[in-house]
């Protein structure tokens, strides 16, 4: 065992990426053997992690060092074209900042003080704890926070071990809502990647969703495409997007006041008769009660709650009417804000119920899916104790498990201990509302293990740190979406990795077999698991990782091309109003409450994404960084000025608890409104091995120090804090 | 006629993801803190009542170009195959004249000591490829041709559209041109 101090584990992390690069030469994959250098132009097919898209890539290496990635032409999630962060996935292999090998925690958590040991030492040292845990308190006690595609091996190697409290904040921070209201109305969701036919849409209308800025690909691509095509698109949102940039309608509308506004669509699409009366009276349930639930919610009540004039909202109430079946109310991503979002993503559902778009072109498809069949492993476990994040069904329709629930059990106790969490590509402390509440957690734990390929806040805190390859150098499962044609892609390694890190699936193996689940492990790497279940699908394994996608059949997609309409509600219709919900004690039709209002004289934090960053993730790509540095907070000019702070100018903006943020340049603009602010979240890291992005910009994280809870499902709404601004004591550095 | 090339890009379309920075970064290994081309968003108007065009711009590829007008040594110089303005390396001394006359501050000096720019990836143009911001760009914005062949597609959006070019009044004659 070798002892790092935190000086020396800086000075090793810090290598220029000129000397990784030579690492990475000189163990290149190709390399016929020791010494001979790698000469000439290679490509890989393989496919993007950047985000959760997972879009199709070409890799090219020349002269053994990583040079370029491009689209691949067969995949139909990127069409041949990546977006920024995908280009840049180059980045990610040549970080300087990246984990390099397993560390162990030296002092106390928090303190980053690691011991560099073998990867033999680590996974020992975790299999041992495990054990210690599971005879103590039951294999239930470990808990898995896991985010993307390559969590599936861990994941598996956990559910063998016999818990079932594997969990994602993509669910109770982030799509939970939306899928939670539209499965109360179409008995489905709209899955990922969304099944929102943009590119065919007449009408698009975006309530906050700011495509361009988030660059999902395939999204971004159809909307130009709708765009060029002449689509019109209506943007709602207290920040003029780029969305709104290429918008016929702009509603400037008062933060968490979206509700109001959608109801009153609906009470126009219903007063003024122009809803799709066939569909409605074909498909839908519970029309009548609907209806009169929502009479009073008209334009001008509306106004008084979001500002926007109420002649405003009957003509884009119109213009969708105009364009049915092919108006498509995006339903978002990202949509916990106020917690009462799995009602206003119902009502979403309701409107484009309405219009008459799920199942129509131009609105939502039914996606098809290749055939793949699961590896045959043997039955997992059955854990003896239900999953502990939502006892006693407190959020009755939350369908998958609630981060913050294994967070409050951690800390309680109740409604059983929780004492090992693992954490695989995730910044938790970046993720979830109110970071105190989750070092409380981890405080409480007897075992924390982060995989992860950067060392994020969050693996500050581990007691052991396992450093992962970057996508591009290691296989993981194949990719199988529910998509507009069914399809499978294939990731594989396009060079080695430059230092002692593993892939996934090596790390799940050797700790299930550190922790006697050999059974569950019949394969011996990736590309034999991969192998046998291509096979099994009756696909061709060379051509597969040849061509690094196959296509199926392409299928019907819309009702019009033979799909059937079918509904998986208790009604077995469009559930306009919700007996399930009644019952559950929750209003059958979505209604509006005013949101609450901040502190005289502060502004709503709200947060979003740029092009070139994911989460908290990119910060440290050098090539993405060159992009995008830090981020600024964005505030009305006038409001500014109200305030003496010019554009450029150094703040801090201080939360209604007293939290103040790192320094960060104002943006002060025309394109926001006076009562909010703006941040890009995923900057203003506090992790010393983040060198790159440490202290740059403000995390909104940070001051996201309260949330609320949505009833229905225990998402976290995080739009509910309030700031204001103060100038940075050196304002010129 | 010879060819003229030209890139024409509809603000339309065009998000601003960056996309065409970064894959020109990688594929001319454009060394970290410079870039060949950038984003502008130009925002008018006064909330909520505002317009905002998204540009991708590099260098114009003048048909009157004042860097090689300036150019001390030869190095900026006229390619014999589309118009494209270069910089033969080898000959720059990196005297900034040619970073002084552009009017688009397209140019930088690239750390290893000679003036450095767009090519409109002439490297790639010749084996038959779009340039890499061209072929990258995930909205689809950006199409690239001879502007002499009638028949091209840049031709055709040129006649089709509307559109402008960048400090037109500068007279250098870009052939890179912005649909609105």
């Amino acid at each position: 065992m070798t002892t790092l101090s935190r000086r020396k584990f800086l000075k090793i992390s810090g290598a220029t990426v000129a000397a990784s690069a030579v690492a990475t030469s000189g163990c290149s994959l190709g390399n016929s053997g020791a010494g001979t250098k790698e000469s000439g132009i290679r490509t890989v097919a393989t496919y993007c992690d950047l985000c959760f898209w997972k879009c199709g890539a070409i890799a090219t290496v020349k002269d053994g060092r990583l040079w370029k990635i491009e689209g691949n032409p067969l995949d139909p999630l990127s069409r041949g074209r990546l977006c920024p962060r995908g280009t840049g996935g180059v980045g990610a292999h040549f970080d300087p900042d990246r984990l390099r090998t397993p560390l162990l925690r030296r002092k106390n958590r928090g303190d980053e003080e690691w011991v560099a040991v073998t990867w033999d030492e680590a996974l020992g040292t975790i299999a041992e704890k495990m054990q210690k845990i599971k005879a103590e308190y039951g294999p239930e006690a470990i808990a898995l926070f896991s985010h993307g595609i390559g969590g599936n091996f861990l994941k598996h190697t956990l559910k063998a071990f016999g818990t079932p409290n594997i969990t994602a904040p993509s669910f109770a921070q982030c799509r939970g809502p939306r899928d939670v209201g539209f499965r109360l109305t179409f008995g489905e969701d709209v899955s990922s990647p969304e099944r929102t036919d943009i590119r065919n849409a007449k009408c698009l209308v975006l309530i906050g969703s700011h495509l361009g800025e988030n660059m999902h690909n395939t999204q971004v691509q159809e909307f130009a495409e709708a765009v060029g095509n002449g689509a019109s698109v209506i943007v709602v949102d207290p920040r003029f997007s780029v969305a709104a940039s290429k918008a016929k309608h702009y509603l400037p509308i008062k933060p968490g006041t979206d509700l109001a506004l959608i109801l009153a669509w609906m009470n126009v699409l219903v007063q003024e008769g122009l809803y799709d009366k066939d569909y409605v009276d074909q498909y839908g349930f519970g029309f009548d009660h609907f209806a009169a639930s929502i009479s009073t919610a008209t334009p001008e009540w509306a106004y008084i709650e979001t500002g926007i004039d109420p002649d405003v909202i009957r003509e884009t109430a119109r213009e969708m009417a105009r364009y049915r079946p092919a108006t498509l109310v995006h339903p978002g991503r990202h949509v916990t804000w106020y917690g009462d979002d799995a009602q206003r993503s119902r009502a979403i559902a309701l409107l484009n119920a309405l219009i008459g778009s799920w199942g129509r072109k131009g609105g939502f498809y039914t996606p098809q899916s290749m055939d793949v069949p699961a590896y045959p492993y043997p039955p997992y476990p059955k854990p003896l104790k239900e999953k502990v994040d939502n006892p006693g069904h407190r959020y009755p329709f939350a369908h998958e498990t609630i981060t913050t629930g294994i967070r409050e059990a951690t800390i309680t106790g109740m409604p059983y201990p929780i004492k090992g969490w693992f954490t695989y590509a995730t910044n938790l402390l970046h993720a979830l509302p109110n970071d105190q509440e989750t070092i409380r957690a981890m405080q409480n734990l007897d075992l924390m293990v982060v995989v992860d390929v950067i060392p994020s806040e969050t693996a500050g805190w581990a007691d052991v740190v396992l450093p992962e390859s970057v996508y591009l150098e290691r296989h993981d499962d194949l990719n199988v979406e529910w998509f507009r044609e069914p399809f499978v892609a294939i990731r594989q390694p396009v060079v080695a990795s430059p230092h002692d890190q593993k892939p996934g699936w090596w790390i799940a193996l050797q700790l299930a077999n550190k922790l006697g689940l050999e059974a569950y492990f019949p394969w011996k790497n990736a590309e034999e698991y991969l192998e046998k279940r291509v096979t099994a699908a009756g696909l061709s394994w060379d051509e597969l990782k040849e061509k690094g996608i196959i296509r199926g059949q392409h299928q019907p997609i819309y009702y019009s091309e033979g799909v059937p309409a079918e509904f998986p509600t208790p009604s077995g219709k469009i559930e306009f109003s919700s007996p399930q919900l009644a019952q559950a004690g929750f209003d059958p039709v979505p209604r509006y409450t005013r949101p609450t209002q901040g502190p005289e004289g502060s502004f709503r934090l709200l947060f979003g994404r740029a092009p070139v960053h994911s989460f908290s993730r990119t910060q440290s790509n050098p090539i993405l960084a060159d992009m995008m540095d830090t981020n600024e907070v964005w505030v009305n000019a006038n409001a500014a000025a109200r305030l003496d702070i010019a554009d450029g100018q150094y703040v801090r903006l201080r939360n209604q608890d007293g939290v103040v943020s790192n320094r960060v340049r104002v943006k002060a603009t025309e394109r926001i409104r006076p009562d909010c602010v703006y941040l890009v979240h995923g900057f203003g890291h506090t992790a010393r091995g983040l060198r790159r992005p440490f202290g740059k910009g403000a995390s909104d994280a940070q001051l996201v120090t309260r949330s609320a809870v949505d009833p229905l499902m225990g998402g976290t709404g995080m739009n509910v804090n309030f700031v204001t601004i103060e100038p940075a004591e050196d304002n010129h550095a | 006629m010879s060819s003229r090339y030209a890139m024409v890009i509809d603000t339309a379309k065009c998000v601003g993801c960056m996309d065409c920075v970064v894959a020109c970064k990688t594929e001319n290994n454009v060394p970290e803190g410079y870039n060949r081309d950038w984003i502008v968003q130009d925002v008018r108007g006064t909330w909520p009542t505002l317009h905002m065009e998204i540009r991708s711009e590099r260098c114009n590829q003048c048909d009157e170009p004042p860097c090689v007008e300036t150019c001390p040594t030869g190095a900026s110089h006229v390619h014999d195959r589309g118009g494209v303005v270069l910089v033969t390396k080898e000959l720059c001394v990196g005297c900034k004249a040619c970073i002084a006359a552009c009017p688009y501050d397209a140019r930088f000096i690239h750390p290893d000591g000679y003036a450095d720019k767009c090519t409109f990836c002439i490297h790639r143009v010749e084996q038959g490829l779009d340039p890499a911001c061209v072929a990258v760009c995930p909205t689809r914005c950006m199409t690239f041709g001879d502007i002499n062949d009638p028949n091209s597609q840049v031709a055709k959006l040129l006649t089709s559209r509307k559109w402008h070019t960048l400090k037109a009044e500068a007279g250098t004659k870009p052939s890179v041109y912005y649909l609105t």
